[in-house]
């Protein structure tokens, strides 16, 4: 039907036709899918939650004299970087924590303050103070630093993030009889509520659910700034069980995406605080998917009463690796703000964030209209459903 | 006529007076508990909505500060940083009294201070931080 190259010169010409994922659905529904696919050259889908295995790498410059920061500690308001590179790169992840936050000993702990907290104040232009210790060098000598920095003082300032853009995931509930703490937040003893994360039809790997456009090279939104698929994420599960129309009815495809932090917004990367678990990154990113056939069209026009989600007990499947789903529920029944489990009727809250999706879809085609953004060709496909690709659990044996 | 949500501190040394009781018969002022801590022997909190004539409320709510009690309004209790909310909404299904609310279309999440009881369990909560406590 059309090539990214075509696509691309529509958009240097300003002639591109480009709408939301949500968009496209009320499209395909009033003058059926053929049309829509005929009408529209790119969708823009988006998300906006909390993603853990987010952090930057920073080059902060060479101090006079010299330090090596590798092999020593490097911390930027308290909270420690990675120093394992050479002398002055450091990676900094989003739930890192200051050595004297008391963590869970008082229990749930608060985690106010952590990594993606750092990053979203370097974001915001303040000036973070870094403490290094090293062990000094010949050409290292320096063993000491402690100065103010921000964002635009270092080198380079990249945000890496090896695990985002969970394609589909869990829904979590507590069976037990008291209150637990996790990820997917607070969860009431007695299905007291149901918290889901994905923004389900405007979710980027939810509407190109084979990868058939999305790969190794595309360009996304990312922070806020302009990003790209660095490879498949971490735990990548292409493999899952997946629904007649072809999505997967659990958690399955991630992403591993990369981009310059310094042209990204406090506004898209923010510090989370999860109570009784940790801090983190909740990361907005936008991906496009060009409309090269019918069938990538019809994919992308699935709707929330099509798209599934498992509900899984947090108090003794999850933290136990028992596999086992207490039911499926849509991203339609989700969204209505209760659902049925168990012959119970349970509110459910989401912590991805669909205003703030939908926010990113909008940006990200006005982009693409004003003819910022190109779209890229993937240089590599991600492993597929089809693949064998998939993850499995740690084999623990015994040291001896 | 007035009503409004209020916030009462008993000091430890009149918890145990019959003081709500005296707002109904004396200043015939009619109450809705929203929330209690009493425990023996320790500072009392009670959160109630008050309702009366403009006359007995004032009256009423004199007697209490000549009691010994505390009185905070209830309304700047939790409020919203605009700013700081995502509009996730993990918090709508552990909000009580349904103050916070997604909206169908839009997907962002009001807050109506007025249905507000001050439980603090969206505060605890919040990924972002979002609800704060204003005494």
């Amino acid at each position: 039907m059309r090539t990214i190259k075509e696509i691309n010169e529509k958009i240097k010409k300003g002639q591109v036709v480009v709408a939301t994922a949500e968009e496209i659905i009320e499209l395909a529904e009033k003058k059926g899918i053929k049309k829509a696919a005929q009408e529209v050259d790119v969708v823009t889908t988006g998300t906006f939650g909390p993603m853990c295995s987010s952090g930057a790498y920073f080059n902060v410059g060479h101090s006079k004299p010299r330090v090596k920061l590798g092999g020593g500690v490097c911390k930027f308001n308290d909270v420690p970087a990675y120093t394992g590179f050479a002398a002055v790169d450091v990676y900094l992840g989003a739930t890192a924590l200051p050595d004297d936050d008391p963590r869970n000993k008082i229990y749930p702990g608060e985690f106010r303050y952590g990594g993606g907290h750092v990053i979203q104040e370097l974001l915001e232009g303040k000036d973070v103070r870094l403490e290094a210790v090293a062990y000094g060098t010949d050409c290292y000598p320096r063993k000491k630093l402690e100065t103010l920095i921000k964002l635009q003082d270092m080198n380079e300032a990249v945000l890496f993030n090896i695990r985002n853009c969970y394609q589909n995931y869990n829904v979590a509930v507590n069976l037990s009889e008291k209150i637990i703490y996790t990820y997917m937040g607070v969860l009431m003893p007695r299905l007291g509520n149901a918290n889901y994360c994905s923004a389900g039809q405007l979710s980027p790997l939810l509407k190109d659910p084979y990868y058939k456009t999305i790969g190794i090279g595309t360009k996304i939104f990312l922070g806020g700034g302009i990003g790209y698929v660095a490879w498949h994420g971490t735990q990548h599960n292409p493999s899952v069980k997946r629904k007649p129309n072809g999505v997967p009815a659990a958690p399955s495809g991630t992403l591993a995406v990369i981009g310059d932090l310094k042209q990204m917004k406090a506004e898209w990367l923010r510090g989370t605080s999860m109570v009784g678990y940790g801090t983190t990154l909740t990361v907005g990113i936008g991906v496009p998917v060009p409309i090269l056939n019918e069938e990538i069209a019809q994919q992308v026009a699935t709707k929330d009463e099509d798209l599934y989600a498992p509900v899984v007990d947090y108090s003794q499947n999850y933290p136990q690796c028992i596999p086992g789903a207490l039911g499926e529920v849509s991203y339609a029944q989700l969204k209505s703000g209760k659902i049925k489990i168990e012959g119970k009727a349970v509110p459910t809250g989401a912590l991805s964030s669909y205003a703030k999706a939908k926010e990113i879809a909008e940006e990200l085609k006005f982009w693409i209209q004003k003819r910022d953004f190109i779209l890229s060709e993937p240089v590599a496909s991600l492993p597929g459903a089809e693949s064998g690709y998939g993850f499995k659990p740690l084999h623990e044996r015994p040291v001896t | 006529m007035i009503s409004k949500r209020i916030v009462l501190h008993f000091p430890q040394r009149i918890a145990e007076k019959p003081i709500v009781y005296k707002l109904v018969k004396e200043y015939n002022l009619t109450f809705n508990i929203l929330k209690a801590y009493v425990t023996p022997q320790e500072e009392g909190l009670l959160v109630m909505e008050l309702s009366g004539k403009d006359d007995d409320f004032k009256k009423g709510i004199e007697y209490l500060q000549s009691s010994g009690v505390k009185i905070q309004p209830l309304s700047e209790d939790v409020i919203r940083n605009e700013v700081k909310c995502t509009d996730c909404g993990v918090c709508v299904p552990v909000c009580p009294t349904q103050a916070l609310v997604v909206d169908p279309l839009t997907r962002k999440v009001h807050f109506y201070d007025n249905k507000c009881v001050a439980c603090e369990l969206c505060v605890k909560i919040c990924p972002t931080r979002a609800m704060e406590i204003h005494f």
